[in-house]
């Protein structure tokens, strides 16, 4: 098992949108090779034969009738919003090439 | 008369039917058991002292009115904060969610409250239930009832310590890995992992949605399945939960006979890092199992070898993705210095709020599901999984239900394994299997090591929506254990 | 920007063209929650614990939107998969409330069929089949509106506000297979394709597909390759094209801003870019160079989606008559020509035919109101069809005044102008403004007079048997009764007048 380079936990810290600091990327970077080895233990047992299991229980098919509940009010809706206009939640300016 | 917070929910419940007490004394001897000691605990974040007493006096008025009231009416109960109940600050024992009132209450918080109990309040748990000590709350470590200097287990931390420190006679947890088994078994308490979707999940904070499961701690088996025939049951609202009738635990926590049922004990769980007292207890407990007349089988499963290291796929990478939405754009705390893009608020808001344990895990769970990794990671994880309910499935068609130790040691030292997280992982060793698999598993007290004078729990395992039968052999062990104890394995406790 | 002239694009290159279509399911509530999916409600009241993601919330799968996806996957020809998961895709932004969008992955619910298309080549038609690569079932996101800076868009505003009513309306994701060899028809199929589509669906009754209200968008993917090789081309990714004809527009453009760079040596760049109405061009958005990282893994909320076969046979017997079966059927009801129905489809106009034909209409008068004043306004306009204010129902009423002799074909032109202008129904509009025809045969008898009077060598020339002359004397009295005569009328007084048999 390759060990992860710290540019590349920078880059999956950056995919989980997750702003590390210099001295927990070196922590993280030598905790995370403990794990990662640990990992290659599964490769071990493992092969084409066996379903992938996705969920504990063998049921299929839960559906819900296409029937209208309850809502909340926007009232509701906004109470814990860092911040909100015009009955909207209100967020910081969105970065996009263009 | 017995204290009232030393009285079992069963005979709280009777005194309360029979206007021996109020269900506000009941409340208010609580209350006052939470002032003097929860300063050395730590177990409450939040005490409803308001919300608890007005239900109360309602439990008393519908009683005085005739009303019909349920077996746990006027009960008090503890509530992990990882359930959201309606206007009550849900943090998941993190600064990201500080002061997070949600606008609705999870299913197992409406069931109780429709069972007429007393809500006290929130208490403690390792941040997003990630840990197995709650020292990884933002809000301080809870301690273990039995030595302040020690952890109370976790993630239900807040749980298992509010009612091995007689906060609370009843508690709900929640446990992914063992978090409720294992913090039952290192403060003397009962805690029952039910089979996956027998409880719904509807408002509780996901870790990792496929192995999440709810359930009740107590002090007796008894009281447990009371809590557990309260909150079980099928419910629209989670995909998962499952449609079928629930069992009887009751009857089954009442039965007391275990002549003829076999019982498994895992050849894989057997190995290093077994504290010899714990190993003493459980062995002693076997026996008194063979002597009660259940056959004591071994057999192998050996696919359990692997199951931490699935454990540490699925977990970190479900979790990644369950708690993305913690980004503070809708609730929650938010991190702007008025001039960032939404990309550097979001994660400074994640910087700041997340607990490094959270963080860590996240980071994990991108990583294994990072394309690329996804295949030999999750996939295959998900594949070991597929081996594991095989050897439960192969186990039982042997047995009625398997055991072993709860936890491998017993409650450790505040501080002591916090920067070593395979440590921290090898306390679910024996619980991990039973998530992954999701078939039942319950820890109940089975005495106090040699080493340490600190409590030992035996795990009871049975097959899917077979809760009942964990009930049926723990009632008996319990039955046993305390008669030989002259009372409960928690009156040995230091009075806080 | 240079743009290569089309005609040259294809001389060198071929074009491949890939359309992803997400369209908005009609249902009652939103996928995986019991909220209303109602248009235009106040912001953030169509909302709950589930849709706005909040912590502890759990989706629960409308049974009503998996058997919309199976309807669309059954008429695009699609096989269903017998077991399928929904599955997370990860990434952050803040229109979406979980930061994860519950999709489908590698199982989608309906895959490997086909659409057959029409569009016009040179006098004729060619049918291209379209294969259909995909169609799987996923959640909307919130609405973003874009504040403080000056333009309402991203790009330089301050903040952004959300609206999440629109988060977790259940959306149809239909993703085409790669369309080869279409040559210079390529922006025609990418357009043909879209509105067959959209017919079929509206057809079927799952979704209102209006692309101006954004329940049908349209991503649309080009690449070119040099005609003497096989290898694919670097492709863009166009987002959001909302019309027909903007669909087209857009495949023109990228053909031609693809062929000036490549023509030039440079090399195209993978991005996603965006549309603009006012000019047809297109931009550059987000580059999407790195491969995306979603993610993805199976939503561990949801279980397996497995339809059995009786469930799907069920859905099948339940399908309405197919667009290419509709217009087969019309097309022999109506006595038109494959050119001529093609003509109808391009202009959205069978369904608005077909509904005036049911009202009494004529076939032919039907197709020659809507095909002409009505389509040639919507033209003007740059919209589509059907978002031109006029219904069925007037068409026909103004069909029935023109048959019944009240109107001509000018004035009933006129009324279709004043009726998409909103004055009224076409019986008011032809009050009020006196549109009606001239049929008190006195006066046009006076008229008749006067031209008589006026053309003695053409009276003599209809005498002598030439009767096409009677022309000018028609003309004459139509000037003179300002256009409102009924010319056939008109002709048979005169002939009546002179004694001359008509035939
Ligand atoms: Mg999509
Ligand atoms: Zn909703």
């Amino acid at each position: 098992m390759s060990k992860l380079s710290r540019d590349e936990l920078r880059s999956i810290a950056d995919l989980a949108r997750i702003a590390l600091t210099e001295a927990e990327l070196d922590q993280f970077s030598s905790q995370l090779d403990v794990i990662l080895d640990s990992v290659a233990k599964v490769q071990e047992i493992v092969n084409d034969e066996i379903k992938p299991m996705s969920h504990a229980l063998d049921i299929n098919n839960v559906f819900r009738a296409d029937v209208v509940g309850n809502s909340l009010s926007a009232t509701d809706a906004l109470a814990a919003a860092p911040a909100s206009e015009d009955d909207r939640f209100r967020v910081p300016r969105i970065l996009e090439e263009e | 008369m017995t204290e009232l917070t030393r009285m079992t929910a069963v005979d709280l419940a009777a005194g309360i039917k029979k206007k021996e007490f109020s269900a506000v004394d009941v409340a208010k001897a609580h209350f006052d058991q939470i002032a003097a000691v929860d300063k050395k605990l730590n177990a409450f974040l939040f005490i409803d002292e308001d919300g608890a007493m007005a239900q109360a006096a309602n439990v008393d008025k519908k009683l005085a009115s005739g009303e019909f009231l349920g077996p746990l009416a006027g009960v008090p109960v503890a509530v992990k904060d990882i359930f959201t109940q309606k206007d009550i600050p849900t943090t998941c024992g993190s600064r990201i969610l500080e002061n997070w009132r949600p606008p609705y209450d999870s299913t197992v918080v409406s069931r109780m409250k429709n069972a007429d109990m007393v809500l006290l309040g929130k208490v403690n748990m390792d941040e997003f239930a990630m840990g197995s000590s709650t020292e990884t709350s933002a809000y301080g470590p809870t301690t273990n009832p039995w030595d302040t200097s020690r952890i109370p287990g976790g993630s239900s931390g807040g749980s298992s310590a509010a009612v091995a420190g007689f906060l609370a006679p009843l508690a709900v947890g929640t446990d992914t890995g063992g978090s409720i088994r294992q913090p039952a078994a290192v403060t003397g308490t009962v805690g029952v992992k039910p089979t996956y979707g027998g409880i719904s999940r509807y408002g509780i904070v996901a870790l990792a949605s496929s192995l999440d499961q709810a359930g009740p701690f107590a002090r007796t088996v008894l009281d447990a399945a009371l809590l557990h025939q309260a909150i079980a049951g099928y419910d629209p609202l989670d995909s998962t939960s499952i449609n079928q009738p629930i069992p009887d635990f009751v009857a089954a926590a009442k039965h007391k006979d275990i002549a003829g049922m076999k019982l498994g004990i895992v050849k894989e769980f057997a190995g290093e890092g077994y504290q010899a007292g714990v190993l003493n207890r459980f062995n002693e407990a076997v026996a008194i199992l063979r002597n009660l007349g259940a056959e004591i089988v071994e057999l192998s499963c050996p696919s359990f070898t692997y199951a931490l290291a699935a454990y540490y796929l699925i977990q970190p990478s479900e979790c990644s993705s369950n708690l993305a939405r913690f980004d503070g754009m809708r609730y929650g705390l938010r991190v702007d210095d008025g001039d960032s893009s939404v990309e550097q608020v979001m994660a400074a808001t994640r910087a700041a709020g997340f607990g490094p344990e959270v963080k860590r895990r996240i980071i994990i769970g991108t990583y294994a599901l990072s394309s690329g990794y996804y295949d030999a990671y999750y996939g295959s994880a998900q594949k070991v999984r597929r081996l594991i309910a095989d050897d439960f499935n192969a186990a039982f068609s042997q047995v009625d239900a398997l055991i072993s130790p709860t936890s491998p040691i017993t409650a450790f030292k505040i501080g002591e394994k916090l920067n070593d997280p395979m440590a921290m992982y090898l306390n679910d060793i024996c619980t991990i299997p039973v998530n992954l698999a999701g078939v039942g598993g319950m820890s109940v007290p089975i005495g106090l090591a040699d080493e340490d004078n600190l409590p030992a729990g035996m795990q009871i395992m049975a097959p899917v929506m077979c809760d009942d039968r964990m009930y049926r052999v723990a009632g008996a062990l319990e039955s046993a254990l305390v008669s030989s104890w002259g009372g409960l394995l928690l009156d040995k406790a230091p009075r806080l | 920007m240079n743009l290569f002239e089309f005609e040259n694009v294809i001389t060198d290159f071929k074009p491949v063209l890939g359309l992803e279509v997400h369209v908005e399911l009609n249902t009652k509530t939103k996928v995986f929650c019991s909220c209303p999916t109602n248009f235009g409600a106040s912001p953030n009241t169509n909302v709950c614990p589930t849709c706005l993601g909040l912590p502890g919330s759990l989706p629960v799968l409308n049974e009503k939107a998996i058997e919309s996806i199976i309807k669309i996957g059954l008429a695009l020809n699609c096989q269903i998969a017998p077991w399928s998961r929904m599955a997370r895709k990860n990434y952050f932004y803040p229109d979406m409330p979980k930061d994860y969008q519950i999709s489908q992955y590698d199982e989608p619910i309906c895959f490997d069929g086909f659409l057959d298309v029409l569009v016009p080549n040179g006098d004729d038609s060619s049918k291209i089949r379209i294969g259909i690569e995909r169609v799987h079932l996923e959640e909307d996101t919130g609405k973003l509106t874009h504040a403080g800076g000056f333009t309402g868009r991203i790009h330089g505003a301050d903040y952004s506000l959300v609206d999440y009513n629109r988060a977790g309306i259940p959306l149809v994701e239909i993703v085409t297979k790669i369309i080869p060899d279409t040559g210079e028809l390529a922006p025609e199929v990418a357009k043909a394709y879209v509105a067959t589509l959209r017919d079929l669906i509206r057809n079927l009754g799952v979704s209102d597909v209006r692309m101006e209200e954004g329940s049908l968008r349209c991503d649309v993917n080009v690449s070119l390759m040099p005609i003497e090789s096989n290898q694919l081309g670097t492709r863009t990714e166009t987002k959001n094209v909302n019309s027909l004809r903007s669909v087209e527009r857009a495949v023109r453009f990228e053909m031609q801003r693809q062929a000036a760079l490549l023509k030039a040596g440079e090399r195209v760049k993978q991005e996603t870019r965006h549309f603009h109405e006012n000019d047809g061009s297109t931009s550059p958005g987000r580059s999407k160079e790195q491969a995306e990282e979603y993610r993805y893994f199976p939503e561990p909320d949801l279980l397996p989606i497995a339809p059995d076969s009786k469930w799907i046979e069920q859905l099948r017997s339940e399908l309405p008559e197919t667009p290419t079966a509709k217009r087969e059927r019309l097309k022999q009801a109506w006595q038109i020509t494959d050119f001529e129905m093609l003509a109808v489809v391009n202009a959205g106009a069978l369904d608005l035919i077909e509904a005036t034909v049911e009202l009494g209409t004529d076939p032919s008068a039907a197709r020659k109101w809507w095909l002409g004043k009505i389509t040639r306004i919507a033209n003007e306009r740059g919209v589509e069809l059907e978002q031109i204010d006029i219904t069925p129902a007037q068409v026909a009423e103004i069909d029935q005044l023109v048959a019944t002799g009240a109107l001509n074909d000018k004035l009933a032109r006129q009324v279709i102008s004043s009726v998409i202008a909103g004055e009224g129904s076409p019986g008011e509009i032809v009050q009020k403004q006196g549109l009606a025809v001239v049929s008190d045969d006195s006066a046009l008898l006076d008229a008749i007079k006067e031209a008589i009077v006026a053309m003695p060598e053409v009276v003599s020339k209809i005498q002598d048997g030439k009767l096409q002359a009677s022309g000018a004397l028609i003309g004459a009295v139509m000037k003179a009764t300002g256009g409102k005569a009924d010319a056939a009328k008109v002709r048979k007084l005169l002939f009546d007048y002179l004694g001359v048999s008509q035939d």
